[in-house]
């Protein structure tokens, strides 16, 4: 089985050829972040620095003042209304994201795989990559079908949020995947200790009243994880870690040599259990915001490259979020918060551009085995364009999302993306 | 983060939680609350103060004996009384919360008083008001979930005062279920407030919150040390779908563990009181001889609770 995909946008000859000049070139694949030209020819990344021999531009696209990077790479969106999410995506400098199974119907069959792959590509906004059911219908009881929906075009296997009550049914799927080196995605929360809680199982829960969910939920289902994929030799990636002893088993199982990735939602990066403040519904998230010791955990783990960052962008409407705070539908409206989020993180730490970005463009491409998320010459032209120091007000008006809920709305943001390039088109210009 | 149930001024505009509460606020409802108990004993039991006004009762939530007491309150305060028994009605034909509120509103509603099974749902009310440009429709906590049980925690206070005048030395043990209780979260924030020397929760870490003692409390896991030397027990009630094995092994068990029988309570000071919230299960947390014997003011709680709610509304309707 082939390890890289090919990226379901065509990169058809033809496509303009695009010089963007004087920006500042972050590409935290190839270590470079310097002022220089990117060329653009057939879709693809044809130079950086001197043009190709006989280069004319079509069109030209003055950076200047503007950093050049990937577009990102998002390892889970949820895709609400295809057309509206993907717009979304492109509008926040997103130009990839990874789908997981739990649509209305789940991804467990080859054909909706398919579907979903073909209308996106009609749509040619952000690229579509589709994580596969790993049980059919996600009930957890029997292994889904996944020669066939790699062949259709799934890059991996999970349960989004249902869980495998049966850890035997857990172990065959991996054993199964492993067989044929697919990846498994796992979002680890033990469905016994997290039954009926909603929010982290500490003080504001029980000053609240509210029914806690314990950090234990999430180790003890990490361990599981680890001990089966060490067993099976399977390619694991733990997805949303909560909490800091989640990283530290993750932490550990890779210095120890078990090759296991894993990532963390952008809300966990900033926000912590005190933001629930007076049953506040817009901080009701699966897994929940911990403590704020968790949160400095998380925000280490990123920094140092143990987790990749994504969105879990989970469009909610008002009806689902105007609810008792344990009634509310989880998750928030994110994906075109995820560059400016990402920024504040880095100047908080006090992280250089190329390490903060590399979150979000190589370390996800790599743990989804994509070309995308580099401006390595030849690779597909998936690229954004961004202004670092431009601010604005996060307004309901200003999200293209269908989902308008997010902890952050009012907020003052710093970062604006001007330009967005899949396959070298232009599919979003600010 | 303001809190929502003060208005501009600092003053209180809704009652929906203890936290955040000063004492001035709540030594201001007691006094209050001490000039209304002899309305409860003229032949005419009214005052005018809220004539005019319509109070909805609104219990999503089962529960007579609050209602009722609410009821009686609002009345003796020459209120409109409406009870709404929203349980059975429009939220079972598919209407939210908030729909419910706005129609109520349409209706004219001065004061709402709500219970909810749901911990929050009075302050997602009282936030829409809020955005609705209704915030001079009050709201009452009467109970939402695990969270508060504001008028509740403020006729316990109203009781230990009556009986030890001050707060300042007291040793108060709560007995019992703190994890699933809303008044046991109300008395651990009101007794802080008015500086109990000490406030114990006692009872096995299942039916404990994590992380009890930063809300100033000692956890007593043995209630031997939790009722040792003690000027006041609160026990609380046990529900019976909490012994159904996942929580505790069995009532019996409870009682022989946690029971309040007269030797335990013989640990306490020779002049304590019991206190209950109501209702109790008699040979469950409290063993009969207790509960009817002479230390226990229970029934006395139930007649301040009256008083106290008079005078929470009064105060809301005049400020």
């Amino acid at each position: 089985m082939h390890d890289q995909l090919s990226n379901p946008v065509n990169n058809e000859p033809g496509t303009p050829r695009l010089h963007l000049r004087n920006g500042r070139v972050i590409d935290p694949k190839n270590g470079l972040d310097a002022v220089a030209d990117v060329y653009i020819a057939d879709g693809r990344i044809a130079a950086i620095g001197q043009p190709p021999a006989g280069f004319a531009a079509d069109r030209v696209l003055d950076a200047s003042g503007l950093i050049v990077c990937p577009g990102l790479v998002d390892l889970s969106t949820r895709l609400a209304g295809l057309e509206s999410e993907l717009a979304a995506a492109v509008a926040g400098g997103v130009t990839a994201v990874a789908c997981p199974p739990d649509t209305k119907p789940p991804l467990d069959e080859p054909g909706l795989v398919e579907r979903l792959i073909r209308r996106s590509e009609a749509l040619g906004l952000a690229r579509v990559f589709p994580i596969g059911a790993l049980t059919q219908q996600l009930a957890g009881v029997k292994l889904s079908e996944m020669i066939s929906l790699k062949q259709a075009g799934c890059l991996a296997f999970s349960q989004a949020k249902q869980p495998v009550l049966d850890t035997q049914v857990l172990l065959r799927a991996m054993q199964y995947a492993a067989t044929f080196d697919y990846a498994v995605r796992l979002r680890p929360q033990d469905h016994y200790l997290a039954r009926d809680g909603v929010a982290h199982d500490g003080e504001v829960a029980s000053r609240l009243g509210l029914a806690g969910i314990p950090v234990c939920a999430e180790t003890v289902a990490i361990a599981t994880a680890l001990h089966l994929a060490r067993d099976t030799g399977v390619r694991l990636h733990l997805a949303r870690l909560s909490s800091a002893a989640g990283v530290a088993l993750v932490r550990e199982a890779r210095h120890n040599g078990l090759k296991v990735s894993c990532d963390v939602a952008i809300h966990y990066l900033h926000l912590s259990d005190r933001d629930i403040g007076f049953f506040d519904s817009q901080a009701r998230f699966d897994p929940p915001l911990r403590s704020g010791s968790d949160r400095d955990a998380l925000r280490a783990a990123a920094a140092e490259g143990l987790a990749a960052v994504c969105s879990d962008h989970t469009p909610v409407d008002d009806d689902g979020k105007q609810l008792p705070f344990a009634e509310a539908l989880p998750g928030a409206s994110s994906l075109e918060l995820l560059l400016p989020l990402i920024l504040k993180w880095a100047r908080e730490m006090e992280l250089p551009l190329l390490t903060a970005l590399a979150r979000v463009t190589s370390d996800p491409a790599a743990i989804l085995g994509i070309e995308s998320g580099s401006l390595t010459v030849g690779s597909p032209a998936d690229v954004c364009l961004f202004d670092p120091l431009e601010t604005w007000v996060l307004t309901p008006e200003r999200l293209r999302s269908q989902g308008k809920n997010t902890p952050f709305m009012g907020d003052e943001m710093t970062g604006r993306v001007r330009t967005t390039l899949v396959g070298g088109r232009v599919v979003f210009e600010a | 983060m303001p809190n929502p149930q003060l208005n501009a001024h600092g003053e209180l505009a809704h009652l929906l939680s203890i936290d955040g509460l000063s004492r001035d606020i709540l030594t201001r409802i007691l006094d209050t609350a001490s000039s209304f108990l002899e309305v409860s004993d003229r032949d005419v039991k009214k005052v005018p103060l809220l004539r005019g006004k319509s109070v909805f009762n609104l219990f999503f939530e089962n529960s007579t004996r609050t209602r009722t007491t609410f009821e009686i309150a609002a009345k003796r305060l020459s209120a409109d009384v409406i009870n709404l028994d929203v349980a059975r009605s429009s939220t079972a034909k598919g209407e939210t919360l908030l729909d419910t509120i706005d129609n109520l509103v349409a209706m004219h509603a001065d004061m709402f008083v709500v219970r909810h099974a749901a911990s929050g749902a009075p302050y997602l009310i009282v936030d829409h008001l809020r955005r609705t440009g209704r915030s001079d429709v009050r709201v009452v906590n009467a109970g939402d979930g695990r969270h508060a049980h504001p008028t509740q925690g403020l006729l316990d206070m109203y009781t230990i005062r009556h009986y030890k005048k001050d707060f300042a030395h007291l040793t108060v043990a709560i007995v019992g279920d703190i994890l699933h209780s809303r008044v046991a979260r109300s008395d651990i924030l009101a007794l802080n407030t008015m500086g109990v020397a000490e406030v114990r929760a006692v009872g096995p870490q299942t039916l404990l919150p994590t992380a009890l003692e930063k809300m100033g409390v000692r956890v007593c896991h043995d209630l031997h040390d939790g009722l040792r030397g003690c000027d006041v027990v609160i026990m609380l009630r046990l529900q019976n779908e909490r012994m159904n094995g996942t929580l505790l092994p069995s009532a019996r068990e409870y009682f022989k563990c946690y029971g309040l029988t007269p030797k335990t309570l013989a640990l306490a000071k020779p002049d304590a009181i019991v206190m209950h919230p109501g209702p109790m299960n008699r040979g469950v947390e409290i063993a009969s001889e207790v509960a009817d014997g002479p230390q226990a003011v229970i029934l006395p709680q139930v007649t301040f609770g009256i008083a106290v709610r008079m005078a929470v509304m009064s105060i809301l309707a005049g400020n």
